[in-house]
């Protein structure tokens, strides 16, 4: 079919692909964009099936691999309590892409609905949560999460309800600047003028349109989110133990550089090949959901 | 100028009065009654009510928040309930090491990450852009505190080139300051060269298919000057401004890397304070980073403004 387009240039009729699949499309173009998805979905498929992919118990100390070298039982080593390496980071992958998830669902639920109103309401209300936006993106992220997982009290829980909300104000930026750059366009006149209340002309005519810029920004945040959970849980604010979690098996292998170093290395790898494939992932999507943009 | 001056200043006050709204209201965030978390383990109802009356918990929200809001104008952040020091001390002895760090970080990622942009810029599509590239994106999905560990790993305890910490003051020591610096800075800003590379590169490439680049070659200037001179200085400016708003990611990668390197700065004082339940320190650490961070946005928006007359009218 792609030799039929190819060997005529006259552009055939839209109607044949929805813009949707044609993003795919070029998506699946680019080797950065693929190779990141396939490893995001390598470790979905982890955290999934920890359980059956994991060598041994995470939590169930064995003394016989009290911080052991990695050998071919356990290829990653040993850490202090002689769990294995290997099925800590295998089962560590559930905590991080969990949180990033949930952390950036949480902020897409705060963030749509309050960008929404700020757009489309203009004048005071949109005066009044401009500037509070302003004033928690003036707070460093990882900061403010960080005073919030605090006062909120350490637990995994309570560490992607500190990100998700510290992350929401990005969210409630790009939602307000999308609708306002499509509530002058004719189309959502025109739903006006049949008479749409502006609450469903908000979620049906509006938001369907600034679909493809929130999924791209959610991916990116993704990466940020799942290196603000490894952040707080390597401080003790996040995930705690003997659940293993990233940064918290970075926080132990600190203590431990001179005799075990294998402990720091693959958890931390871990986080940043899942960083690097979802912001791969991101740049990815928006190139191919605006393909006038190229860096 | 003088309108935009009070322009953007409309705007700021009413953006620090919601700072510290939010700032006041995290330790309403606190599981519970206050005072209780506060008093600790021991919950003596005694120690309750002092604490209850010190800190006015027995009075209306919006009274405590007067209270709080008017003390800090006055410069009283509260005090430290661990340390019995008044938090403004506790800031004031911290901060200059914090900025030592942010400078040095900055310095860092400008130096790689401004020639990286221009050189990927300059060869856009060729084997040095991808090069480039590539470390951006590593720098980028790095999480510092792995970095430093792994810094720590190879120069301090394979190699023994640095020390892993041992903050000394500089005032004391220059040499061993820098030695104890060295890493951190790095670590904090590669991060950030990333973040210089990838809007340099933009500006560069953006400025280079403009019409008086065109113009300059063909008037049969050297292309170093079309670069240097004509290119590079007008992609400068908005790259520089961005520089501003990387300063906030260089706090928050501050508070891990003041961690693993034991650096005595404002990311070790606020991770302190957490752990002890220093509430008033942890809101003294957060209120000074958000203001500086405003204060920086808006030197850098006046900067832009000056450099860019086209906003001038």
């Amino acid at each position: 079919m792609s030799e039929a387009v190819i060997a005529s240039p006259v552009a055939k009729p839209a109607t044949e692909q929805s813009p949707a699949r044609r993003a795919l499309r070029r998506l699946f173009r680019r080797k950065g964009a693929v190779f990141g998805l396939a490893v995001v979905l390598l470790f979905i498929a982890f955290a999934l099936l920890a359980e059956l992919i994991a060598p041994y118990d995470p939590i169930v100390a064995d003394w016989s691999a009290l911080r052991g070298e990695p050998t071919l039982e356990h290829p990653f080593g040993g850490d202090e309590l002689g769990r294995d390496v290997l099925s800590r980071v295998i089962h560590g992958a559930r905590a991080s892409l969990f949180a990033g998830v949930v952390s950036v669902v949480l902020a897409l639920l705060i963030g749509i609905p309050v960008g929404l109103l700020s757009g489309y309401a203009g004048g005071l209300v949109d005066g009044v949560i401009m500037r509070f936006t302003d004033a928690m993106l003036a707070v460093p992220f990882l900061i403010l999460a960080i005073a919030m997982a605090a006062f909120l009290g350490p637990s995994l829980t309570n560490a992607m309800i500190a990100i998700g909300i510290a992350a929401a104000p990005i969210f409630v930026r790009l939602t307000r600047a999308q609708v306002q750059a499509v509530k002058v366009e004719d189309y959502i006149e025109a739903a006006h003028a049949v008479g749409n209340s502006p609450l469903r002309i908000a979620f049906r005519h509006i938001l369907p349109n600034i679909w493809p810029a929130l999924m791209v920004q959610s991916t990116l945040t993704i990466a940020t989110a799942i290196i603000a959970e490894a952040s707080l849980s390597f401080l003790g604010l996040g995930q705690q133990p003997p659940e293993p979690s990233w940064g918290s098996m970075l926080n132990t292998a600190k203590d431990y550089m001179s005799d075990a170093p294998w402990m720091a290395v693959y958890p931390g790898l871990s986080i940043f090949l899942v960083v690097l494939c979802f912001n791969l992932l991101g740049d990815g999507l928006r190139d191919a959901f605006d393909p006038r943009h190229k860096e | 100028m003088t309108r935009f001056l009070i322009r953007r200043l409309a705007i700021l006050l009413p953006t620090l009065l919601f700072v510290s709204i939010i700032i006041f209201g995290l330790q309403q965030l606190l599981p519970g009654d206050p005072a209780i978390a506060m008093a600790g383990e021991e919950r003596d109802p005694q120690a309750i009510a002092d604490i209850r009356a010190k800190y006015n918990l027995d009075k209306p929200i919006w009274v405590q928040y007067g209270l709080w809001i008017s003390g800090i104008l006055q410069g009283d952040f509260g005090e430290s309930i661990r340390i019995q020091l008044p938090v403004s001390q506790l800031l004031l002895e911290k901060l200059p090491v914090t900025i030592e760090l942010a400078f040095l970080s900055m310095l860092i990622a400008l130096l790689i990450g401004i020639p990286a942009g221009v050189i990927s810029a300059l060869h856009n599509g060729r084997w040095p852009d991808y090069v480039a590239n590539v470390i951006g994106l590593w720098g980028l999905s790095t999480p510092n505190f792995w970095l430093g560990i792994m810094m720590i790993l190879l120069f301090s305890v394979h190699l023994g080139w640095l020390p892993a910490s041992g903050y000394v003051s500089p005032t004391e020591d220059l040499w061993g300051n820098l030695q104890a610096m060295i890493m951190p800075a790095f670590v904090l800003g590669t991060g950030i060269a990333a973040v210089f590379m990838r809007h340099t590169r933009s500006a560069m490439l953006q400025v280079m298919a403009s019409d008086y680049i065109r113009t300059a070659r063909a008037k049969g200037l050297y292309e170093r000057v079309v670069i240097g001179k004509h290119a590079f200085r007008n992609a400068a400016v908005p790259v520089i401004t961005l520089g501003a708003l990387e300063f906030g990611q260089l706090l928050s990668g501050a508070v891990l890397t003041e961690q693993i390197f034991s650096i005595p700065g404002f990311g070790k004082l606020i991770v302190d304070a957490v752990f002890n339940r220093d509430y008033a320190v942890v809101q003294g650490v957060v209120l000074c980073t958000a203001t500086a961070y405003i204060l920086l946005n808006l030197l850098a928006d006046i900067a832009y403004f000056l450099v860019n007359p086209r906003l001038r009218t």
